[in-house]
């Protein structure tokens, strides 16, 4: 099998492969390294790549196949690590110049899980800095390019995971979601990318944007691969208190049992119309029809306080990360500045602080600090977590009337690089669609829905469920894979430019 | 101003805080030891440290420990609370947040009875208390490079990280008035029946040296009971019961004094220093801090059972009022010995003393008499004096036994504290031995009877109080090494007389 065959297999395919032996675990890892590079500088998807210890779990991995050991279901696939999630010894910035320098002396429980499982980490990939951001533009070591046309943004914050898998650099990856940021991505790209409910998957080690809102998640070119690393990655962990107690949805089976037959679709009318490109639209439309073809039961739903989600979520989301982001203060990690004997500690950090955060993480820590001040604190993060209540009533609500709900992920398809940058609304308003699952805790997943006919560039349909029914999303999202690609006859991503 | 003159002017009001630092295994969120005196930075992990991507996990223990403080204070217990962030930046507080409770406290309104001495007999108090919550202690900074150990004019600072995260539990007053010049003993009285409080449920050792109990002193004066608050200040570092008291009484004068010269009382944070007994103005805030205190994301709420709340309450220690009303009628003190002894915050001491075989009159003797003067001397608390009750025990069976006289025991006290050994080491290495051979010392009588043959008459004719200047004729002859009331019995029997 050639190197190029090797990396446009799905990881299901993949971990076949090495498990009957028709190509090593290092084979296919170097099949991905000579991938990247060969095109990363153009996409700049990784931050970093560990090629040592990706050569190295690989071959791991061949040596229990060799020794007759049994093999996990993604033993000696590779993936892409998003750069928020700490992997001990190798460096984690997240997208920060503040983190330079950093290697974290311990595992995320997401990353020790991986490694359990024999997946092979091939580095980290880029993201918008602490994940703020719609376009991986703010990241401190320059854009990730969308493989469908490097003069777009491959969504943000986790657009170096997605346009990993989009450029074939992986068949796999890691991404986090505060308020869109696996599945606006995956939308943008034409990948697939999961928010599980919030408390599925472990936040220990994940370098926290918002507590109350972070969620890790698989991002993958098919639904069934994006299950198999659902199922390795999430489950309870006594390491994080906000991570749930019980068994892991079947997601895996889920996505082997394409079948809507018979589910209640509920299509949001808050999440459509005005403010969506005509082909997003169009494409979202069309899915939904062929929703109602494949035997669902689709209606119209209404979640009235959805409108006021996104003026909550900048206020929440500020507000927790004013203060997640104070422990950067160039003490104990990291970059310092101002450390020459001329300067107090305060004034030390506040050099370092300067020097070290972009312009959109001192924007929203002057948000939040402002919104948590004495005097202010009920009318802006009371009130926002009044709307947080109201949001996740309007779910409870509907999905007594469905099971699942659906919208277009992103309000439009992927935009050129710099058009929003100067205009911090703009791209809030990306996220206008995906925040309220963030809110109410509630997973999420983005999946291809085909091409916008006006810019050819793809469009993600969002499926939404309730907590811990994650493995809806999968059913759903794997019957509407299933005939979008009998009606395709290829997967989406093989009409992408060839790199 | 003299406190005279203070307490005939100004009502106080005393508003007190005390921090226990729990005597749990492991640190409040995380399972690191607690040790106190290990290596500095030893007994940290990436939580503690704060660093990235690490989340906190309430420690069951603390909880339950919190409970049982808040129970034995008649705490109303929360059915449902929860942590907050503190936020401030500061190179000891691994976040810049402190992770403890707000608006939510664990434990609130309950009282602590105390008994304050008075010439004319204990007079009682109900402290009324406003809360009891959880945090977490901070790490420890050492300025050096300097005289004074303070920030200014240090020439590098170091921080320990291994009191960071240790389990916190911060017991707060309402503010307690009528108290009139008792004041200064309220406060002491309040701080050691705390003390005791927390030593009897065995949930700290509670050492205020090694600050396992730390209390700020907020108070104000007022010109009358019926007038509003005054202006209060915080007194921190306040280290040992008896700083406890000194510091009101220098508060007191302080604040009398800039009000009867119609100066203002400034609102501000104190230091008090033990070796001047004096408080300085600490770190001068310009404005009042706004800790911006808001829900933490990464906790779940604590919900204690009414059942665990039961139990616990069910389960309780003999309580140190208790446990005093019993051990009063064991030894049979007066209510004054009772109160003289437990103001001193001597009983437990005195208790052990008793264990180890004296009898509680003597040992009550002991502590409050001559161990306090010497404590007194050396400006530290009786308790903290390098004395075992088993030595005070075994001094007072040689003076029973004879083997010493008053004077020697004494002498053998000082011994001790100067860290010449146990009871025996002292006698045997200062060569104190009493004469016991009857020989020699009725040769003695025997001699001062002959050179007073009319004083003897007298004690023959019933003057047993002339039986002094033979005694004293005694103990003279033998160098004052003679067991004064073994002479009078040998006296008494050599005149025929019943001893």
């Amino acid at each position: 099998m050639t190197s190029t065959e090797l990396t446009r297999r799905t990881a299901a395919e993949l971990a076949g492969v090495v498990a009957s032996g028709e190509a090593s675990a290092v084979e296919v890892t170097q099949a991905h390294l000579d991938r990247i590079a060969a095109v990363d500088a153009g996409v700049h998807a990784f931050l970093h790549l560990d090629t040592e210890g990706a050569l190295a779990s690989a071959a791991a991995v061949d040596a229990a196949r060799s020794a007759g050991e049994s093999l996990g279901p993604l033993a000696g696939v590779p993936l892409a690590l998003k750069d928020v999630l700490t992997m001990k010894g190798i460096p984690t910035t997240c997208g920060s110049r503040i983190l330079q320098g950093w290697r974290p002396a311990y595992d995320a429980t997401v990353t020790a899980r991986l490694k359990a499982a024999g997946v092979v980490i091939l580095g980290k990939t880029n993201m918008d800095e602490f994940a703020m951001g719609s376009s991986t533009e703010h990241s401190a070591y320059g854009p990730t390019h969308n493989p469908w046309d490097l003069d777009r943004i491959p969504g943000g914050s986790g657009g170096g995971s997605a346009a990993a898998l989009a450029a074939f650099e992986a068949p796999l990856a890691i991404g986090t979601d505060t308020g869109g940021s696996i599945r606006q991505p995956a939308a943008v790209t034409g990948t697939v990318g999961v928010k599980p409910t919030y408390g599925g998957v472990s936040r220990y080690g994940l370098v926290a944007l918002a507590s109350s809102l972070d969620q890790a998640g698989p991002c993958a070119r098919t639904v069934l691969d994006a299950a198999l690393l659902h199922a390795v990655i999430a489950g309870h962990d006594p390491l994080d208190s906000t991570s749930i107690d019980a068994p892991v949805p079947d997601v895996v089976s889920a996505a082997l049992h394409a079948d809507v037959r018979g589910m209640r679709v509920g299509v949001v009318r808050e999440l459509t119309g005005e403010g969506y490109q005509a082909g997003v639209q169009q494409r979202f439309d069309e899915a939904v029809a062929l929703l109602t073809e494949l035997g669902a039961d689709v209606v119209e739903v209404s979640c009235p306080h959805f409108p006021y989600a996104l003026a909550a979520y900048y206020l929440i989301l500020p507000s927790e990360a004013s203060s997640n982001l104070a422990k950067f203060d160039g003490m104990r990690f990291g970059l310092r500045s101002g450390d020459d004997g001329q300067h107090s500690v305060e004034e030390v950090m506040g050099l370092t602080r300067a020097e070290g955060f972009g312009d959109e993480v001192i924007r929203r820590i002057m948000l939040g600090t402002y919104a948590l001040s004495a005097g202010y604190y009920d009318a802006y993060y009371g009130s926002a977590q009044k709307v947080r209540t109201l949001i996740t009533r309007d779910f409870a609500a509907a999905f007594e009337q469905v099971d699942v709900l659906v919208s277009p992920t992103a309000p439009t398809t992927a935009f050129k690089l710099g058009e929003k940058l100067d205009d911090p609304l703009a791209m809030y308003l990306n996220d206008i669609a995906t925040i309220p699952a963030n809110l109410a805790g509630t997973p999420g997943m983005s999946l291809p829905v085909g091409l916008a006919p006006e810019d050819g560039l793809p469009v993600g349909l969002q499926i939404m469920a309730p907590v811990m029914a994650d493995d809806r999303l999968y059913r759903v999202g794997a019957a509407l894979e299933t005939a979008l690609l009998s009606r395709w006859g290829t997967p989406i991503l093989e009409g992408a430019p060839v790199l | 101003m003299p406190y005279d003159e203070v307490v005939r002017t100004f009502d106080p009001v005393l508003g007190l805080e005390v921090h226990v630092e729990l005597g749990t295994a492991t640190k409040m969120f995380c399972g690191c030891p607690t040790e106190f005196g290990a290596e500095p930075n030893t007994q940290t992990c990436p939580t503690c440290l704060g660093l990235p991507g690490s989340l906190p996990v309430v420690n069951a223990i603390a909880v339950e420990s919190a409970i049982r403080i808040g129970l034995a204070l008649n705490c109303e217990i929360a059915t449902w609370c929860r942590f907050a962030r503190k936020n401030y930046f500061y190179p000891d507080m691994p976040k810049n947040y402190q992770v403890s409770q707000y608006d939510e406290p664990i434990a609130f309104n309950g009282y602590l009875d105390i008994e304050v001495p008075t010439p004319e007999g204990p007079r009682s108090f109900r402290i009324e208390i406003e809360r009891a919550h959880m945090e977490e202690d901070t790490g420890k900074t050492s300025h050096l490079g300097s005289d004074t150990g303070r920030i200014l004019g240090a020439d590098y600072s170091l921080v320990d990280y291994n009191r960071a995260g240790i389990p916190l539990i911060e017991v707060v007053t309402k503010p307690i008035e009528g108290m009139g010049e008792l004041a200064p003993e309220v406060a002491k009285a309040y701080v050691a029946e705390l003390r005791a409080l927390v030593q009897a449920l065995g949930v700290s050792d509670a050492h205020m040296h090694q600050g396992s109990l730390r209390c700020d002193v907020n108070l104000s004066l007022r010109p009358t009971p019926d007038s509003p608050l005054g202006t209060r200040s915080e007194t921190k570092n306040v280290n040992s019961l008896r700083s406890v008291e000194r510091a009101v009484r220098y508060e007191m004068q302080r604040h009398g004094a800039r009000l009867a010269a119609g100066q203002k009382v400034v609102q501000e944070t104190r230091h008090w220093s033990e070796a001047l007994g004096n408080t300085s103005s600490g770190r001068s805030k310009e404005q009042a801090e706004d800790y911006r205190y808001f829900p933490e994301p990464d906790l779940v709420p604590v919900a204690p059972s009414r059942e665990w709340v039961a139990e616990l309450a069910a389960t309780l220690p003999e309580l140190p009022s208790v446990h005093r009303r019993r051990l009063q009628t064991d030894w049979g003190f007066t209510d004054l010995e009772m109160s003289a002894a437990v103001n001193a915050g001597l009983l437990g001491q005195i208790e052990a003393t008793v264990a180890d075989g004296a009898d509680s009159a003597a040992a009550r003797n002991w502590w409050l008499g001559e161990l306090s003067r010497l404590a007194n001397e050396r400006g530290v608390d009786a308790g903290e004096l390098p004395i075992f009750p088993g030595d005070v025990a075994r001094v007072i069976a040689l003076v029973d036994s004879g083997a010493l006289t008053d004077k020697l025991a004494r002498q053998v006290v000082e011994g001790i504290l100067a860290g010449e050994g146990s009871p025996d080491e002292v006698v045997a290495a200062r060569g104190f031995k009493v004469v016991s051979d009857d020989g020699p010392l009725l040769a003695a009588i025997d001699a001062a009877i002959a050179a007073n043959p009319d004083v003897a008459q007298k004690i023959i004719d019933g003057k047993l109080a002339a039986a002094g200047a033979i005694i004293g004729a005694v103990m003279k002859a033998t160098g004052g090494q003679a067991d004064a009331a073994k002479v009078r019995t040998l006296l008494l029997t050599k005149l025929g007389l019943t001893p």
